[in-house]
């Protein structure tokens, strides 16, 4: 694509080269402008994260260096909010790939029945998570909620979703799955759509077996597309809030204390502005950390694709 | 393809019908609550034959909900056109700052694009809270907090990026050839742009505007920190509603079913640009 690039600004008597370099610059600088200006709260985050600073006790505010984050070591509330967000990422990015996987390739043939359910199971995506949650939170009500209503019928009677320790992160994990194992399914929809026939046409007549082609040659030529997937997911899901704050706030005590909904609570609840800010700084840190090694080898195997193209 | 034996079909559609269950399932299930009372919520064991009410919706559509502590009043549908407002104003702000930059981006070739491209890109992978919550206290010094304004802003960190991807990627899939002849035939860079560029990837500017309407509503978090009752979006409002209405369930549903309803309608309406953006977008980067 950059060979076009080369040859598109065709030249024009009229327009001085001096306004033709500056132009590409006047037409993309608004809106990094607009989003460039976050950079500030960003700067003051990563300033606030070195500080003794809570909200309630101003005359105590001061610089700390790395205080906050040392404090951390021994902070066991802190090394449960690592653990719950690990657990609740891994466990939403595997099911929700198989899930998705497994309606992808069972939609994979278009048929007219096929892209009907295709366009059905968007729609849970498209729903804000927050008033999912809600949704669920309504049909997981002890009192007349249809899904206790459903597991007492078949003997779990005292089966209390999210407000119970032992099921709250399955409850939420739960709700997670409905509403974006759609977006897997249909990144690995569209690119199943998208291979090139001949290797299975080719499989169908040696008489390959199912397993060995859906192993040596679905899945590789399909990992590009699950790699953007999860890449997608897992910066999602580590950064998850709406749902379980939506859901449960972070409780049952501290059953489901991600990331971010511990930060919140901290900055209001606690108004530990610094403590807050340190917590947040970890997890951008994370989040980088994590795109840049999947994006880093997302690029090498498109680069490798193309080289076989 | 289909040589598949008779058992395998059977398992198959036995799988797409739990899966359609599934999925399916709780939008149905809410959309029936919406039209009960709390005697027939209330029921167990629940029901699909009752009759059908439309107190709910009258009650928040005309604001006044009966409780039994007396009438309340809710703002419900003032957070509807909240969020009618914020979402419209933020993504046509978004067309018309990031469908330039996309153009410049597809076409352009200058110092630091792939920089510039990739900061923009990357503010989606930052947590929403490290940059809300300074935010917060830096809105309440300037007087943002609370206006139209400061929340449309902060909205262009959702549909900015989402914008400048998509439609960059529709803009490099356009051969270039017909603007250079355009262009040769005298007319200037802003008439190519507007006149052949923008029409030619009109799907994908309509895909990536559309996208972002649907992720612009459905935000939560944004309006959360920096936004309270009056300038509250349906996702917000409908959760503080849960606590203001205590258990006038029917009339949460019925809350709930409005505010997917914009949504799910445009997503119904717009489904193949939908998923052709979403896959272009995501994958071809």
């Amino acid at each position: 694509m950059s060979t076009l690039a080369e040859t598109a600004p065709p030249r024009r008597k009229g327009s001085s080269p001096a306004f033709r370099r500056a132009l590409p610059y006047l037409l993309s600088m608004p809106a990094l402008l607009v989003c460039v200006a976050v950079l500030v709260p960003f700067v003051t985050a990563v300033y606030y994260s070195m500080l003794r600073y809570r909200l309630n006790l101003p005359s105590m505010k001061g610089f700390i260096w790395f205080g906050n984050y040392i404090g951390f070591l021994g902070d066991s509330e802190f090394w449960n909010t690592v653990y719950v967000s690990l657990a609740y990422t891994v466990l939403t990015v595997v099911v929700e790939l198989l899930l998705g996987l497994g309606i992808a390739l069972l939609l994979r043939k278009q048929s007219r029945i096929n892209n009907f359910i295709s366009i059905m199971l968007l729609l849970p995506l498209m729903t804000a998570p927050a008033i999912a949650a809600l949704m669920w939170k309504l049909m997981t009500n002890p009192n007349f909620g249809v899904l206790s209503y459903l597991v007492s019928l078949v003997g779990l009677s005292d089966f209390r979703w999210a407000s119970s320790p032992t099921t709250a992160l399955f409850t939420v994990v739960l709700v997670d799955t409905w509403v974006y194992t759609p977006f897997i399914m249909i990144l690995l929809l569209a690119g199943l759509r998208s291979l090139p026939p001949q290797p299975f046409e080719a499989a169908a007549l040696d008489g390959v077996p199912t397993s060995f082609v859906f192993f040596r040659i679905t899945l590789p030529m399909l990992t590009p597309y699950i790699i953007t997937a999860v890449l997608f997911r897992l910066l999602d899901s580590i950064q998850q809030f709406d749902i379980i704050y939506a859901m449960t706030q972070g409780g049952p005590g501290n059953r489901l204390m991600v990331f971010q909904v511990e930060s919140y609570l901290q900055f209001f609840q606690y108004t530990n502005v610094g403590k807050s800010a340190a917590m947040l700084m970890i997890l951008w840190a994370i989040t980088y950390f994590l795109s840049n090694v999947f994006i880093k080898n997302w690029l090498k195997l498109r680069e490798r694709a193309r080289g076989h193209a | 393809m289909d040589h598949s034996s008779p058992l395998v079909r059977v398992l198959k559609s036995i799988a797409l019908t739990l899966i359609v269950l599934f999925f399916m399932f709780p939008i149905v299930w809410i959309f029936l609550m919406s039209f009960q009372n709390n005697d027939t919520i209330l029921r167990i064991p629940p029901s699909l034959f009752f009759q059908p009410t439309l107190g709910n919706y009258t009650a928040l559509i005309s604001g006044k909900l009966q409780s039994s502590a007396g009438t309340l009043d809710i703002p419900f549908m003032h957070n509807l056109l909240n969020s009618v407002i914020l979402s419209t104003v933020s993504v046509g702000i978004a067309l018309v700052l990031g469908v330039p930059a996309a153009y410049a981006f597809a076409r352009f070739k200058f110092i630091g694009k792939e920089d510039i491209a990739f900061t923009l890109l990357s503010f989606r992978f930052a947590p929403p809270l490290l940059v809300l919550l300074p935010l917060s206290l830096y809105f309440q010094e300037i007087h943002l907090s609370d206006t139209y304004i400061g929340l449309i802003w902060v909205y262009q960190l959702i549909a900015l990026p989402l914008i400048l991807w998509i439609v960059r990627g529709y803009f490099e899939d356009i051969s270039p050839d017909i603007e250079s002849a355009y262009r040769v035939s005298g007319h200037n860079w802003w008439q190519a742009l507007t006149k052949i560029a923008i029409p030619l990837a009109g799907p994908g500017i309509a895909a990536a505007g559309l996208l972002s309407f649907i992720f612009c509503w459905n935000n939560f978090v944004f309006a959360l920190i920096l936004a309270s009752a009056d300038k509250q979006p349906v996702t917000v409002g409908a959760l503080a509603f849960v606590t203001a209405s205590g258990i006038q369930y029917g009339q949460i549903a019925a809350a709930i079913v409005l505010s997917v309803t914009p949504t799910l309608l445009l997503a119904l309406y717009a489904q193949r640009y939908l998923v052709e953006g979403l896959s272009l977008g995501a994958v071809k980067g």
